[in-house]
């Protein structure tokens, strides 16, 4: 046991760390030996993301002690770190929108400086990129701005892999895969498998369990800050996996119910390219698909059409729920309340003055309903987890009286348990007669929906309801154009 | 395999175009502009213009803003016009530490968190009143070398434009190509990107403000160049020039999207705007206004283009 632990690249001693009255870490001892896979999984707010940023060395822990190599590292930092050939893809996209991609390898490459630097750092990342996803198209002097969400996840991923000097030798993937469709994502795997294979090592966060199980060596369970299993990949099932987080098991428990839909009036309707849409009351209606194929552009037409320009209605008609919380949800700066109700503030004010004990009873409500965890509505909304955010999010929008909500793959980076909590809140309100359009990347999520449209290329491809709703149906929908060339 | 133009270089098209459209109808108006001579005085006051904005520039790239910059201007050219033509050495002594000074700033302002419209507004009463104390009435002379510089009469081209390529080239090289403009570009973009990568954000946000020190000490000589005496008043107007002219020339305010060439060109623009208002014969009451109706065209162009290209992209 010893010989292993000395060997380790990088080796987390009982460390503790809390951010005020949360305890993010409580003891936490974590080791990371040479070519292997760690799969780390745990419920929002379980500490994966902060043992991430001790071992990348962004946060110190207030207790506890760190050591790589067999030798104690009494002053760990980000650059300490990183000459240990230690690198993060982190789970909110963090490159430099207004640089090219030649330009955030410089930034992300400290050696690479002095004259001809342009050449050197297109040739490491335009290898990488191309190790990882052969025909990926990517040209590396374009800005990473006008890049797709999922290529500019591509060229973060490889740019962690990429070789400038340092060599990657511990490779921290956090949520990889949320915005890549599933062949990417199976290329990206393939080449941690291989990467594993070479005598690297690789921590993999994903909520997509079945990734984590295909792909990781040893899969660590994190609850509360705390490491409550950890064993083997082969010792381990989807369901095991779900049973340690703690959350509610899912699975074809949760499978939807058909219900009669054909008498409900007609929502919303639009006709574009390809077949029309149409959403009936009540109705969850799915977009499904290859990533980036026109569902986005969707959701954003059916909202134009029904909001006015110039001034808003007195009755919302739609809300939205964004995919991407950096860029377009979450009010940094703002509390968890002012961000819960900013959407709803037409119905909590009198003659244009809020009301404030009105909002604040709103916001518990919804805090119960949907759990919120914060001890107090009134804290910083990056106080709060990735997937509690998202939580927001979901109620600001449904503390509207909207009767349509779209969603633009609201679950990216989400874990299992918010999921199926979400998952019902939907079904309940979707019961009550509201109609949601929701994107999603997701196959189970997919298959929750009353209906599905499926895009490809930009158009609707196929309509499938009722028990056609099946992956095979979508995944047929989805790549008929490659199959029939 | 692309075919359509970067998004720079159609942010880039805006200004260059506008610039063309301005020049055109300067020249239609009053034909004897398109000459040496002309040309030479069409141009001249840009150059100053030109530096200021390219240091405002630098400051916008790490989305900060220098409300500060036409003071400090101001104060430049009287320490050119009193201390550097009597005293080089002390002169010199004082603009080195004046740079030093911006890149102080640039440290507290992000050590301490402060807003940087706040610290420079500050710092502007600061500039104001050391320019006020060295220059109470307008007065001093330019040293002669730098006079002799700004009037010199290159072949080919006058040197207003000369001295605007150099300038445009310069800046361009620094914070397009270099590692430094990179990081500094980078903090602008994605601050925490930057950290996590290892970097010192705290140096690169010096370094952007000495070096708009720099640039704005150069604005500072060369219009005393231009106009041989100095007035503590003297470039008052620089500050909104300059975020003017950053605008026009395709930047952003926020976000790090900033462009050298284009700043130059649109200083070049705000210069060439007020000789074409005086050629339309406009009411000197009124060219302030038509100045800005002139910004709000351009901008306005911008935003069209900009949606077109979003169209583009999103197709």
């Amino acid at each position: 046991m010893t010989g292993r632990m000395s060997k380790a690249i990088i080796e987390v001693a009982d460390a503790k760390v809390s951010f005020g009255a949360v305890r993010a870490l409580d003891g936490v001892t974590l080791a990371i030996g040479p070519g292997e896979c760690v799969g780390l999984v745990g419920h929002n707010g379980a500490g994966k993301s902060t043992i991430v940023s001790v071992i990348n060395g962004g946060l110190t822990p207030q207790q506890g002690s760190i050591s790589g190599d067999g030798e104690a590292l009494a002053r760990y930092g980000i650059n300490a770190a990183r000459a240990r050939g230690i690198r993060c893809v982190f789970q909110e996209l963090s490159l430099c929108p207004n640089l090219t991609v030649v330009e955030n390898t410089r930034i992300l490459h400290r050696q690479l400086g002095g004259f001809g630097w342009r050449r050197r750092a297109k040739q490491v990342i335009e290898r990488s990129l191309d190790a990882i996803f052969p025909g990926h198209g990517i040209e590396s002097d374009r800005t990473v701005g006008d890049l797709s969400i999922a290529e500019r996840q591509m060229v973060e991923i490889a740019m962690a892999f990429s070789d400038a000097g340092i060599a990657p030798r511990l490779i921290i993937l956090d949520e990889p895969t949320s915005s890549l469709d599933a062949s990417l994502a199976e290329q990206m795997l393939a080449h941690v498998r291989r990467f594993v294979a070479s005598g690297g090592s690789v921590i993999l966060i994903s909520h997509i369990l079945h990734e984590i199980l295909a792909t990781a060596s040893r899969i660590v369970v994190m609850k509360d800050g705390r490491i409550v299993a950890e064993r083997p990949a082969d010792a381990w099932s989807e369901h095991g996996l779900v049973e340690a987080m703690g959350s509610v098991v899912k699975g074809e428990a949760h499978q939807r119910t058909l219900r009669d839909l054909a008498n409900a009036p007609v929502a919303m309707a639009l006709t574009g390219r390809g077949l029309p849409l149409q959403a009936k009351r009540g109705e969850i209606v799915g977009l499904a698909g290859l990533a980036g194929h026109g569902q986005t552009r969707m959701l954003m037409k059916l909202h134009a059409a029904s909001t006015a320009d110039w001034l808003p209605r007195r009755d919302p008609a739609v809300t939205f729920v964004a995919g991407d919380r950096r860029l377009n949800g979450v009010f940094e700066l703002w509390s968890v309340l002012k961000n819960f109700s900013i959407a709803s503030l037409h119905d909590l004010a009198a003659r244009g003055v809020v009301d404030a004990e009105a909002e604040a009873e709103r916001a518990g409500e919804w805090k119960r309903r949907i759990d919120i965890r914060t001890p107090d509505m009134a804290n910083r909304m990056l106080s709060l987890s990735g997937g509690n955010q998202q939580k927001v999010l979901f109620a600001r929008s449904l503390a509207t009286r909207a009767p349509v909500v779209l969603m633009d793959d609201p679950m990216r980076g989400v874990d299992v348990g918010t999921k199926q909590e979400v998952y019902e809140i939907i079904r309940q309100e979707a019961q009550r007669g509201r109609t949601f359009v929701w994107y999603s990347t997701e196959m189970e999520e997919v298959c929750l929906c009353d209906r599905v449209y499926v895009f490809r290329e930009g158009e609707i491809v196929a309509e499938l309801a009722g028990d056609a709703v099946s992956e095979e149906n979508i995944l047929a929908a989805s790549f008929k154009g490659e199959a029939a060339a | 395999m692309r075919l359509t133009p970067s998004t720079d270089a159609i942010r880039l098209a805006i200004p260059a175009l506008s610039l063309t459209v301005l020049l055109a109808a300067v020249f239609w108006l009053q034909p004897r502009a398109m000459s040496y001579i002309g040309l030479n005085l069409l141009f001249n006051l840009a150059v100053p213009i030109a530096l200021a904005t390219i240091a405002q520039m630098l400051i916008m790239s790490v989305n900060d803003l220098d409300l500060a910059m036409g003071t400090f201007v101001s104060f430049v050219a009287c320490v050119t016009a009193t201390f550097l033509r009597d005293d080089p050495l002390v002169g010199v002594l004082i603009l080195a530490g004046s740079v030093a000074v911006y890149a102080m700033l640039g440290v507290v302002i992000h050590l301490r968190g402060l807003p940087s419209i706040v610290v420079s507004l500050g710092m502007s009463f600061v500039w104001a009143g050391l320019a006020v104390l060295l220059l109470p009435a307008p007065g001093g002379q330019a040293p002669e070398w730098i006079r002799s510089l700004m009037t010199m009469k290159p072949p080919l081209a006058p040197m207003a434009i000369v001295a605007s390529i150099l300038i445009a080239i310069v800046a361009h090289l620094i914070v397009m190509r270099s590692s430094l403009g990179v990081l500094i570009r980078g903090i602008g973009g994605n601050q925490r990107s930057v950290e996590r990568a290892g970097w010192s954000v705290l140096a690169a946000r010096a370094a952007a403000y000495g070096l708009a020190g720099v640039f704005a000490v150069l604005a500072g000589i060369a219009l005393v160049g231009l106009t041989t005496s100095a007035d503590a008043n003297i470039a008052l107007r620089y500050t909104l020039l300059s975020i003017a002219g950053v605008i026009l020339g395709g930047g952003e305010f926020i976000g790090g999207r900033v462009s050298p060439i284009g700043a130059v060109i649109g200083a070049l623009t705000l210069t060439l705007a007020g000789s074409f208002l005086s050629f339309l014969r406009i009411w000197p009451d009124w060219q302030i206004g038509a100045q800005g109706a002139i910004l709000i065209i351009v901008l306005a162009l911008r935003l069209l283009l900009n949606r077109l290209e979003y169209r583009e992209k999103r197709r």
